[in-house]
């Protein structure tokens, strides 16, 4: 690998652990689209602030850009609090008409600067790493990688000093106004967050992996936690493995860094989702077919246990007659004899009639009492 | 010598949606050591009044002091919150532990961090509703009225000298219900001030000592003895007065 394809490589990482901090507490609060209409509406606030400060990448200008990302969800906010238009329909009300604005203020008045339609969707990682950092002289390296470490330690350090405040406010905005944080300045702080980090990644990934980077690594590893600390540093985690898995795709099939990159996103999700220990869909499957024959064999039980007064030989209690008395398939009353034949709780009467053990007889009057 | 100034004054409480009242005009005193039930209809704005007691609602007109001061961040702080449990996400990725403590925050100062004291009192807390055993339990895996021994016990370490609770024992089941009656007992032995809104008017003259009855405006309030009488009653809740299956006062005495 060259220096070079070392540097892409490190910039991914870094933009995806700089943008899993404001992401990991956007998904918590049920924020995740508000990512989405901040990480396109910044792109006006980049256009207007390039249009005021002709200094690409100057981190006055990122704040500068980043304003319109709080003015995106003020809109939101106040188009929701007149109850005439819900937040999902406010949220695609306002940012297609801000970010289109942007997009058209770029084809007419910037036409000479860097910023192009195609780099708004994607970015452009490998350009990204030629703008280099020189301070009198010297090289230091590809400037987004600097800015995004700023980025990054920024979001960090505002997570780690105020994670009380974030996680009360969260959590419980009434209890957090009684004890005296702000539930508003909390929210508002956060999208400042998510909107700097936005601007600051934009040259480099664009705004569809911005909301993949912010979304997908803090769902994924909500999956796999259910402790706040793990969640956060998962987060920022599995964005870096993500990157990495990408990134080497993209360099092995010479395609795409930031689509390899959302699409490893993609796959890593499914992956979890499916496997996950104790959230994932097969470990339900697994735990709802086990309750489904543990819930059986008690049925069975408690079938005999109620018909015991009619004898030893019965209807009711003939081993063949379970799938039209129970409801079962042949297959399953196979089964769920069998096994609470081998747990001692029945016993067969003459091959073809059940029985309950003296055990079987305890766990019906339990079961039925309880 | 000065009187003691009531726990909670509210003074010509108005509160409206648009042109909608919720409250009418509330004048209400509830003294320092009192557990006082608010009863009333759904609709009744029960929980409006509290909400405007915490200062999370605009009233139109009127006032709140509490301990004698006009209600504001100061004195918020001294009230303990019980909020209804669907208030919250209980999906959230945290333990009971957790939870109880953030009812610490702030004690002795913003910047001071977590310490032994706290978790003591957290555990002490949590031993107090019974929840001991489930301390570092996900929150998700909760019955109701686990969350709600949570919330008690979380409004417990806050050190609160009043407490508002919005249907406390919702969701709760009776053994459960007692034992958390005599959590409230304690506060008030403790000389704090307990009000809830309480929904079973069956129970409410054993559980508490004082009563207000509200249907948007304040029909009565005062000691259980007097304010919960039939007539009040009917007048609260119109006609069709509802579960009075063993009529209170008038039966009593």
């Amino acid at each position: 690998m060259s220096s070079l394809e070392f540097e892409i490589l490190a910039t991914a990482m870094m933009v995806s652990a700089a943008c899993a901090m404001p992401g990991a507490y956007l998904v918590l609060r049920q924020m995740s689209m508000v990512a989405d209409a901040i990480s396109h509406t910044v792109l006006l606030g980049i256009v207007l602030a390039f249009l005021i400060v002709p200094l690409y990448g100057h981190p006055l200008m990122v704040f500068g850009a980043s304003v319109m990302g709080v003015v995106t969800v003020l809109g939101i906010d106040l188009l929701k609090r007149t109850g005439l238009v819900r937040e999902d329909a406010a949220i695609g009300i306002t940012f297609p008409a801000l970010f289109s604005l942007g997009v058209l203020l770029i084809s007419l008045l910037a036409r000479d600067a860097h910023l192009d339609e195609h780099m708004v969707f994607q970015g452009d990682l490998v350009y990204s790493v030629f703008q280099r950092l020189e301070l009198g002289g010297r090289g230091f390296g590809p400037m987004t990688l600097w800015k995004m470490a700023g980025i990054f330690l920024l979001n960090g350090a505002l997570a780690l000093r105020f994670h009380r405040e974030l996680k009360i406010a969260t959590f419980d905005p009434v209890l957090a106004a009684t004890l005296g944080i702000s539930p508003a300045l909390v929210h508002f702080g956060l999208v400042l967050m998510t909107s700097v980090t936005a601007v600051g990644a934009f040259d480099s990934v664009g705004s569809i992996l911005v909301i993949g980077f912010m979304v997908v690594p803090p769902v994924t590893a909500r999956l796999l936690t259910d402790s706040l600390a793990r969640y956060l540093g998962l987060s920022i985690l599995l964005g870096c493995v993500s990157s990495l898995g990408g990134f080497w795709i993209a360099w092995t099939v010479n395609g795409s860094v930031g689509g390899s990159i959302s699409l490893v996103m993609g796959a890593m999700f499914v992956v979890v989702l499916l496997a996950s220990p104790r959230r994932g869909l097969v470990a339900d499957w697994r735990r709802r077919r086990r309750q489904r024959v543990e819930f059986a064999v008690r049925m069975l039980v408690i079938h005999l246990f109620q018909h015991r007064a009619l004898g030893q030989r019965t209807e009711e209690n003939h081993a063949g007659h379970l799938e039209a008395h129970l409801g079962w398939s042949a297959e399953f009353s196979r089964r769920i004899t069998e096994l609470a034949e081998a747990r001692g709780l029945i016993r067969r009467v003459d091959t073809h009639w059940l029985g309950l053990t003296s055990i079987g007889q305890r766990q019906a009057e339990q079961s039925l009492a309880g | 010598m000065q009187a003691m100034p009531p726990a909670l004054e509210v003074n010509d409480l108005t509160v409206a949606y648009r042109d909608k009242p919720v409250l009418w005009d509330i004048d209400l005193q509830v003294p320092t050591g009192v557990l006082m039930a608010v009863v009333g209809p759904n609709g009744a704005g029960k929980t409006t009044l509290i909400k405007s007691v915490m200062g999370l609602m605009q009233p139109a007109a009127g006032s709140v002091q509490v301990f004698g001061e006009p209600a504001g961040r100061q004195q918020v702080r001294r009230i303990g919150y019980v909020p209804q449990r669907t208030s919250v996400d209980w999906d959230f990725p945290t333990s009971v532990r957790d939870v109880v403590a953030m009812g610490r925050y702030n004690r002795g100062g913003r910047w001071r961090r977590a310490d032994r004291r706290d978790a003591e009192r957290v555990a002490r807390a949590l031993a107090t509703v019974d929840m001991e055993d489930l301390a570092d339990r996900q929150i998700s895996e909760l019955s109701g009225g686990q969350q709600q021994r949570v919330f008690l016990a979380r409004a417990l370490v806050q050190d609160a000298d009043l407490y508002l609770m919005d249907e406390p024992f919702q969701g709760v089941d009776a053994v459960t219900e007692e034992s958390m009656v005599a959590v409230l007992r304690r506060l008030q032995e403790q000389g704090r001030t307990v009000l809830a809104v309480h929904h079973d008017l069956r129970t409410a003259p054993a559980y508490f000592d004082w009563v207000a009855l509200l249907n948007v405006r304040l029909i009565a309030s005062g000691p259980m003895a007097t304010a919960f009488s039939e007539c009040n009653l009917r007048e609260t809740f119109g006609g069709s007065a509802p579960e009075w299956a063993n009529p209170p006062v008038t039966a009593a005495g």
